[in-house]
């Protein structure tokens, strides 16, 4: 079933490139309405019974042979659970979106643009389900080239800047990663006879990692940790590691924003559940101080930064930086509300920042500028756009029955009494102060640019957005307000897959 | 079936490019007025393709395999066919195809191109004997045999001074190297009293006091080597002839004459000079190779780094690969579980890399057929007028560097897996930094294409053919550097069998 969905999108992909660029966009958009439906589909069979990697039932699953390296087989698994369905329901449901707003900015290369964002959609479908580390590691490395050229071809003006600099960032933490991983499976030895990652999880959990290279397991599990560690940093991001995001976003064009926030994140949160915190829980919680503290670090400075700049999107990107601080302090607490919570911030983080990133490309579109010094009152020309703006704002800080006070929500109770987590309160405490900082840059920002006269020097006339481009906002407030009213819809899955993970912490530490 | 036929029938592949050769030679001999581009590049690539199907379809039925009675020797051992031959022979068919199909369309303006095709498949014919050569005498002649009509086709445009300087320089360095490579031969038969691969093996463990004459023999045979898959410290002539050589002919060297060498590398040190034997004696080659491994890959990656003209960086970068084959002997230790891996694994990279290297050369050819020059910069903003072959380059850049998506990532990956598993962590680890270093050099060449502007806005205009041959041949190559990574299992597979035989 999964590798039908893969498989159609990438059939997709190939279709809309060598589409005529004059209806690529209608195109892609049709075909990208199918893997949702499968998605959905996928949804509604879906009974939620534990962690895939912790020996839960794994849904849909695929598992065939496909080659052998160094007496380990190497196979095409695939598979859902309570983690990974919702991140490839958010996957399926942001890229049509996406591709609807593409339709106003993107005025050139139509088909390549749009083959390119479905062949990326596949690309992280497999990242979500794939559950053999090669295949994983395929998908995974997959993603960054659409993404290069979505940036350095389609971007502003600094775009071939920025594409390097993302494509070298993600690589060599890519690399990093990898070699981390290897170091596991090479101690580990004929204790594990694949890449399989439940049989990997499995056979550490039980103490089959053993010494290489005269180098003892629990070093190699040490190292291994912190290269991973390092290498989903970069993805996630995490500060210091965020430099390259910033770049990556503001040259960008607003669909690929919206994807990059939205998904290509997550795939850095997603990892380092599934491989430092469910793989190697112990090093993890040995770790506790220093990764709560980055966390919260992460939260408070990448919102001061927020509220240093003035290019609207720059402030989002950085509000993400901010954002997914509190998952990795969601995780580290090692609690089923906190690694729940932070599951469930993924999702809804990727709702809300891909409704203010697309809410900005749609003032740019009439505007053609991002900057707060620029323009003033917007809200009387493009009131509905505007509208969903600050709806989408005021889910960013945590407005109740949105999904953003959820997700926050479920962070916070489940880290302020983490057991695993020295000095709990007090770091749950310093990172709930970024909120306040989080609404602190956002009225601001919102107050000097959407509200008051209008002013804007323009020597055309500036109306109201078309359908087509305020439509995919409206849908997303839907989602969020959804999200925000009934959390259970996904957290009720979330939550059985992230027990296991918890329970894998207090049973060996 | 393949039991019923003669023994000789082992060597079908061969027979099938010597016939095609001589056919392509014939018709252009006696009669001159019926020979046209494209009925010549058609028979040769018919031939090349038979040439393949039949390599292959030996390989499938086992012909020379382990389970079939072993290897196949014929003229009295002076040859042998085994998966190994065959597995190389396959490569040097592809290539050979390839290469054809796109000459076809890069000669397209010329008076007599019969020669070309004739002169290609004849050295592929001696790769074929290479492959399968089981005596030091076989080895010299084959690889003279794929020598000379290589230097012919360096120098084949011969109103294009740097054709001419190409193919002068490469012959005199390959003169040296082959007088070199034969008084070695000659030292190893003074020393072990044999020229048969098994004898000169069994010579090497019981050597009397000639340890020192065998092992300059050993070092000069090295250095033979080295020439032929353009390894320091031969590589010099490399970037000089595969800059000046048409570009079709630069992809048949790097590529199909690069492999040629290889095997014989991997024949002579598992079957004539065994590793247990050589370092019994004295004869420590595992580590020269090591040395020459590190040096090869990093002066090749480093030195592509710092290339303004695309052929010549491309040539920088076959020398690099050169060095991470290399790790396939240098590797190899006495009691090691992953010999055959890890040489299997070096097999299937020459097989990866026969498709990707082929592809980008081939792409040079187009460019060079376009005019639109040679540099980066003039490469820039190739895509927006030629999407499929710039997307097809874009795959070769990225498999070349061992990105994921591409079956690049996995022959590398398994060579440096063999190399840890044999020990060699530290060969892995210069390979590992060698692949990143790469990725820097080869993306160059994407940015070019797709996210630069062009030069000027008539900068394009150059691209008013679309030559059929060379992008069927472009496309082709893609699309295998693409299936082989989900089709990786049964090469690897036959690869690492053919390869654990020989130990």
């Amino acid at each position: 079933m999964i590798e039908a969905l893969i498989g159609f999108t990438f059939a997709a992909a190939l279709l809309v490139l060598l589409a005529p660029n004059a209806w690529a966009g209608r195109l892609a958009f049709a075909l990208s309405l199918l893997p949702f439906a499968g998605s959905l589909y996928l949804w509604s069979g879906f009974e939620s019974a534990g962690n895939a990697l912790t020996g839960g039932e794994i849904a849909y699953a695929t598992q065939i042979e496909w080659l052998e390296v160094g007496g380990r087989t190497v196979s095409w698994f695939v598979g859902v659970d309570g983690i990974s369905l919702p991140l490839v329901v958010l996957t399926t449901f942001l890229v049509p979106l996406a591709i609807v707003s593409a339709w106003t900015p993107i005025d050139d290369r139509q088909s390549q643009f749009y083959g390119l964002m479905l062949f990326m959609e596949a690309n992280l479908l497999g990242v979500f389900t794939a559950l053999d580390f090669f295949l994983w590691f395929v998908f995974w490395e997959a993603v960054l080239v659409p993404m290069y050229f979505l940036i350095g071809i389609w971007g502003g003006p600094r775009r071939k800047y920025a594409a390097i600099k993302f494509f070298v960032y993600t690589n060599a933490a890519s690399l990093l990663m990898f070699i981390g991983f290897m170091s596991l499976t090479f101690a580990l030895g004929d204790s594990a006879s694949s890449f399989a990652l439940p049989e990997i999880t499995g056979a550490i959990a039980d103490g089959g990692l053993g010494s290489w290279f005269g180098i003892a397991p629990g070093t190699i599990a040490m190292g291994a940790f912190l290269a991973m560690f390092l290498g989903f940093a970069v993805k996630v991001p995490i500060v210091p590691f965020h430099t390259w995001l910033p770049d990556a976003h503001v040259e960008a064009p607003t669909p690929v924003s919206v994807l990059l926030a939205g998904v290509l994140l997550k795939m850095g949160t997603y990892a380092l559940l599934r491989f430092n915190f469910t793989m190697l829980p112990d090093q993890a919680s040995a770790l506790a101080i220093p990764i709560a503290a980055i966390a919260v670090i992460s939260v408070i400075y990448g919102a001061m930064l927020a509220l240093a700049q003035k290019d609207l999107k720059r402030i989002v990107a950085y509000s993400s930086v901010s954002s997914m601080g509190y998952v990795i302090l969601g995780l580290i607490a090692f609690t089923e509300y906190g690694v729940g919570g932070a599951t469930f911030q993924m999702v809804a983080h990727g709702l809300i920042s891909g409704l203010m990133f697309m809410a900005v490309g749609v003032i740019y579109n009439a505007t053609h500028t991002r900057m707060v010094g620029d323009m003033s009152g917007m809200a009387d020309r493009m009131p509905v756009a505007v509208g969903i703006l600050v709806a989408g704002a005021f889910g960013y800080m945590g407005l109740p029955l949105m999904a953003g006070f959820a997700g926050e929500f479920f962070i916070f109770v489940g880290s302020f009494a983490a057991p695993a987590l020295p000095y709990a309160p007090i770091f749950t405490a310093l990172a709930m102060f970024g909120i306040v900082i989080v609404a602190g840059y956002l009225l601001s920002a919102m107050q000097s640019t959407l509200f008051g006269p209008y002013e804007l020097e323009t020597d055309y006339e500036v109306g109201p957005a078309p359908f087509h481009d305020v439509a995919p906002l409206a849908v997303l407030l839907v989602a969020i307000i959804v999200l925000g009213v009934a959390p259970d819809i996904f957290f009720e899955m979330i939550r059985d897959a992230a027990v296991p993970v918890v329970e894998g912490v207090t049973l060996n530490g | 079936m393949v039991n019923t036929l003669p023994q000789i029938a082992a060597l079908l592949p061969v027979f099938l490019l010597a016939f095609t050769g001589l056919a392509l030679l014939l018709v252009d001999t006696i009669s001159p007025d019926a020979r046209s581009n494209t009925s010549m590049a058609v028979v040769g690539a018919l031939g090349s393709l038979a040439a393949l199907a039949a390599s292959v379809w030996l390989v499938v039925s086992g012909t020379g395999s382990g389970d079939t009675g072993g290897a196949i020797t014929l003229f009295a051992e002076a040859i042998k066919v085994d998966t190994l031959a065959l597995f190389f022979t396959a490569i040097f068919a592809s290539v050979t195809a390839l290469v054809v199909v796109a000459a076809h369309d890069y000669f397209h303006d010329h008076k007599s191109p019969a020669a070309f095709y004739s002169l290609t498949l004849f050295a592929a014919t001696g790769m074929g004997l290479l492959a399968a050569a089981n005596s030091l005498a076989v080895v010299f002649v084959a690889l003279e045999m794929v020598s000379l009509p290589s230097y012919v086709l360096v120098a084949y445009l011969k109103r294009d001074r740097g054709s001419v300087e190409a193919g002068m320089k490469y012959f005199l360095v390959g003169a040296l190297s082959s007088a070199i490579f034969l008084f070695g031969i000659s030292l190893v038969y003074a020393a072990t009293g044999s020229l048969l691969f098994g004898g000169v093996a069994e010579g090497i463990g019981s050597l009397d006091g000639l340890a020192g004459v065998a092992g300059l023999g050993i070092v000069m045979i090295i250095g033979g080597v080295a020439y032929k898959t353009a390894s320091v410290p031969f590589h010099f002539w490399a970037p000089e002839a595969y800059e000046g050589a048409p570009a079709p002919v630069s992809a048949f060297l790097s590529s199909a004459s690069k492999a040629a060498g290889f095997v014989v590398a991997f024949r002579l040190f598992t079957e004539a000079f065994p590793v247990g034997a050589s370092l019994a004696a004295g004869i420590d080659w595992v580590l020269a190779f090591g040395i020459l491994a590190a040096v090869t890959m990093t002066l090749g990656n480093f030195a592509a780094a710092v290339q303004e003209e695309v052929k010549r960086m491309l040539a920088y970068s076959s020398i690099g690969h050169a060095g991470y084959v290399l790790i396939g002997v240098a590797a190899l230790s006495q009691d090691g579980g992953a010999n055959g891996a890890v040489m299997g694994a070096a097999m299937a990279h020459l097989l990866v890399y026969g498709f990707m290297n082929t592809g980008a050369f081939l792409f040079v050819a187009m460019a060079e057929r376009w005019g639109v020059g040679r540099t980066f910069e003039d490469y820039a903003g190739l895509a927006r007028r030629a999407p499929v072959a710039s997307t097809a380059m874009a795959v070769f850049m990225f498999s070349l560097a061992g990105l994921p998506p591409f079956a690049g990532f996995f022959s590398k990956y398994f060579l440096f897996m063999g190399a840890i598993d044999n020990g060699f962590l530290w060969l892995a680890a210069f390979g590992a930094v060698n692949s990143v270093v790469s990725l820097y050099y080869y993306s160059r060449v994407v940015k070019a294409l797709f996210i630069d502007d062009p030069a000027s806005s008539s900068s394009l205009d150059a691209i008013d053919v679309r030559p059929t041959g060379l992008y069927a041949a472009v496309v082709f190559a893609a699309v295998a550097t693409v299936l082989l990574l989900p089709g990786f299992g049964p090469v690897i597979e036959t690869a690492e069998a053919a390869a654990s035989a020989l130990f």
